[in-house]
């Protein structure tokens, strides 16, 4: 694990939005739009694997895909290696994304069909012109065999290959072209448990063996939990909460924070938990709530979270551990009462 | 998908001619379960022969005049009978059978063509040049196609060549719309957004990942519209506005035996026969293939 205070910055974005219009009418007026990510600002370090997690909705994904500039961001900046990637044109881009490559959710919808193991990733090679081409099989091949695929595997097709398979695959594809920095975006949650386990664990040996830093996108925060060095819950477009991976499991600050880490199942039947629960739904971000968009939800809310979006802090708590909460400090007293109770 | 071979090969080491063999023998083994498309496809194999090498077998000449022969009954000599005009319908037929065929064919080609470039633009884009396209097709679409035909033709001017390019226009919107459909759905899946984060130009995107992956409606489509094609064509020459006399085209003899249908039915009754039987074997052939290569296009 590295030093988090000592260690280069590699990625930072700030105050990145992302709103999708929504067109209706005759003449496709924007009538109305989704802010997917509202205002959000972070940082990765060389060497560590950050995690976004959150549930179904809250822009993980969306930021994701920003940072790639898959989707366009609306606004925002995204510093990479100091180069503000948001302000490069089309060609400058694509000349950059060797440094920075995903690894993608579904391993039956991110390889080509027609395409076998070895084509993928000589065509990958071939775009960014990473090996001569007369190298670029032996350099496939190798590749597979980095990820835990034989080269007699080289030349079969995807469907010949299991989920596991296929996400190796992918990884290796991410790989070919030697990225600093890769996201992971639900890398393993379409695999089974003990599939799941062996990827995370040739993800950790390749970040090692390779020097990659890692963005992982997850919901599952067991999964988070092992790979994770630092954690960025986010929660309706919104960071909630940052904190390295020990401070964030142990002493959550941020009442959501507290509600999805309760949700973790125990292996243990005689620990009493305390479970948390949240009532109602995610609000819609076509219409988010006003103030801190938490404050539907939660069981500490007052008028002043109704109309002031509380900002992130760290409140004392040390080690870039950051909330945003008006009431970080009385909840951690217990001085503010649920109003539930 | 073939998932049983997929493991019966893994004992073996398979190379990239094996890989693409077993998906054409597995290909033909879904076909061959349904007799009427493969019916329909060697019943098509054996028209297209018949077609290239039938001309040199008959020894009359299609358009030859003879008015000692007219209105012959079908026999040993001849086998459907004479016209008109003395003529042997069979040699006309099979004259006729290359033109059918060739207009079928290079108007679905040229009509595919430019479907697929205008589909693929607006499925791929989107944005004002879909609304642009889309509603153009539309338009297209909101005529009944042998009427877009005649339209067209009648500003062209009546030959065959003409038909041609009728037809082709009129099967554009229809592969617009397939591919556009298509294009949409592959270009949400992952390995789209792969390529683009690898900086994939869109040039590679979609000639080397969508055009590949949308084939199987694409050939489908044509498989259909090359039987539309020939209807219309025929139904076109029958009108008197396709091939002119005496081009040995099948909607033309028709055309020739509509006079003579009660007293020398014969006449009317070979060409028409060939219309639809070849419309049929296409149909035949596309329905089933539509049922192997796109199984989600059945419920449509």
């Amino acid at each position: 694990m590295s030093d988090n205070r000592t260690a280069k910055e590699l990625l930072s974005v700030k105050h990145l939005k992302q709103y999708f219009p929504i067109k209706g009418g005759i003449f496709g007026r924007t009538v109305n739009v989704v802010k997917a990510v509202d205002d959000i600002s972070f940082s990765v370090n060389e060497g560590e694997t950050v995690s976004l997690v959150g549930e179904s909705g809250c822009g993980k994904s969306t930021t994701g895909r920003a940072i790639l500039r898959l989707d366009e961001p609306t606004s925002g900046e995204v510093m990479f290696e100091g180069t503000n990637l948001l302000a490069l044109s089309k060609s400058q881009m694509n000349r950059k994304r060797k440094d920075l490559q995903m690894i993608f959710q579904d391993p039956y919808a991110s390889l080509n069909p027609r395409k076998t193991a070895v084509q993928v990733l000589e065509e990958a090679m071939e775009i960014q012109n990473i090996v001569p081409k007369k190298e670029r099989r032996s350099r496939a091949i190798e590749l597979l065999e980095t990820v835990g695929l034989s080269a007699y595997q080289a030349d079969r097709y995807p469907h010949e290959f299991s989920g596991g398979q296929r996400q190796r695959i992918g990884i290796a594809r991410a790989l070919s072209v030697n990225p600093k920095l890769i996201i992971s975006d639900e890398a393993v949650s379409a695999l089974d448990v003990s599939i799941q386990a062996q990827v995370l664990n040739l993800m950790k040996s390749l970040q090692k063996e390779f020097k990659l830093t890692y963005l992982f996108i997850s919901h599952d925060l067991g999964v988070v939990r092992h790979i994770s060095d630092r954690i960025i819950v986010m929660y309706l477009g919104t960071i909630v909460e940052i904190a390295d991976k020990q401070s964030l499991f142990r002493r959550p600050q941020h009442p959501y924070t507290r509600a999805l880490l309760s949700a973790i199942p125990t292996l243990d039947p005689d620990r009493k938990k305390e479970r948390i629960l949240l009532k109602g739904d995610v609000p819609s971000p076509l219409n988010p709530p006003s103030g801190c968009r938490f404050h539907t939800r939660c069981m500490y809310a007052t008028d002043r979270c109704k109309s002031e979006a509380p900002v992130l802090r760290e409140a004392g708590m040390g080690g870039g551990h950051q909330a945003a909460c008006h009431y970080i400090e009385e909840i951690a007293e217990g001085a503010l009462y649920s109003r539930r109770e | 998908m073939d998932n049983l071979t997929a493991d019966a090969r893994t004992t073996q080491q398979p190379g990239l001619h094996e890989a693409h063999r077993t998906r054409w023998k597995s290909f033909y083994y879904r076909l061959r379960k349904n007799k009427a498309a493969l019916f329909g496809g060697y019943f098509l194999l054996f028209v297209i022969l018949v077609a290239i090498i039938g001309p040199l077998l008959t020894q009359y000449d299609p358009s030859k005049i003879d008015y000692t022969a007219k209105f012959l009954k079908p026999s040993a000599d001849h086998w459907f009978g004479t016209d008109h005009n003395g003529r042997d319908i069979f040699t006309r037929i099979i004259h006729g059978m290359r033109l059918t065929l060739s207009v079928g064919f290079v108007s679905v080609i040229i009509g595919a063509a430019f479907g697929i470039v205008l589909g693929i633009v607006s499925g791929y884009y989107g944005g004002k040049w879909d609304t642009f396209i889309m509603r153009i097709t539309d338009v297209m679409l909101a005529f009944p196609g042998i009427l877009l035909a005649l339209a067209i033709v009648s500003v062209l001017g009546k030959n065959l060549f003409n038909v041609i390019i009728a037809v082709s226009i009129f099967s554009i919107p229809m592969f617009a719309r397939v591919v556009r459909g298509s294009t949409l759905a592959v270009r949400r899946l992952e390995y789209i957004d792969a390529m683009r984060s690898l900086g994939a130009s869109d040039r590679r995107i979609i000639f080397g990942h969508i055009l590949p992956n949308i084939l199987s409606p694409i050939i489908v489509q044509a498989t259909l519209r090359i039987a539309v094609a020939i209807l219309t064509a025929s139904g076109l020459s029958f009108l008197g506005l396709g091939a002119q006399p005496p081009t040995p085209e099948w909607g033309a003899m028709l055309n020739d035996g509509r006079n003579y249908i009660t007293d020398h039915p014969h006449v009317a009754l070979f060409p028409g026969l060939s219309i639809v039987l070849v419309v049929i074997a296409f149909n035949l052939l596309g329905d089933g293939l539509r049922d192997v290569l796109d199984p989600k296009l059945k419920k449509l």
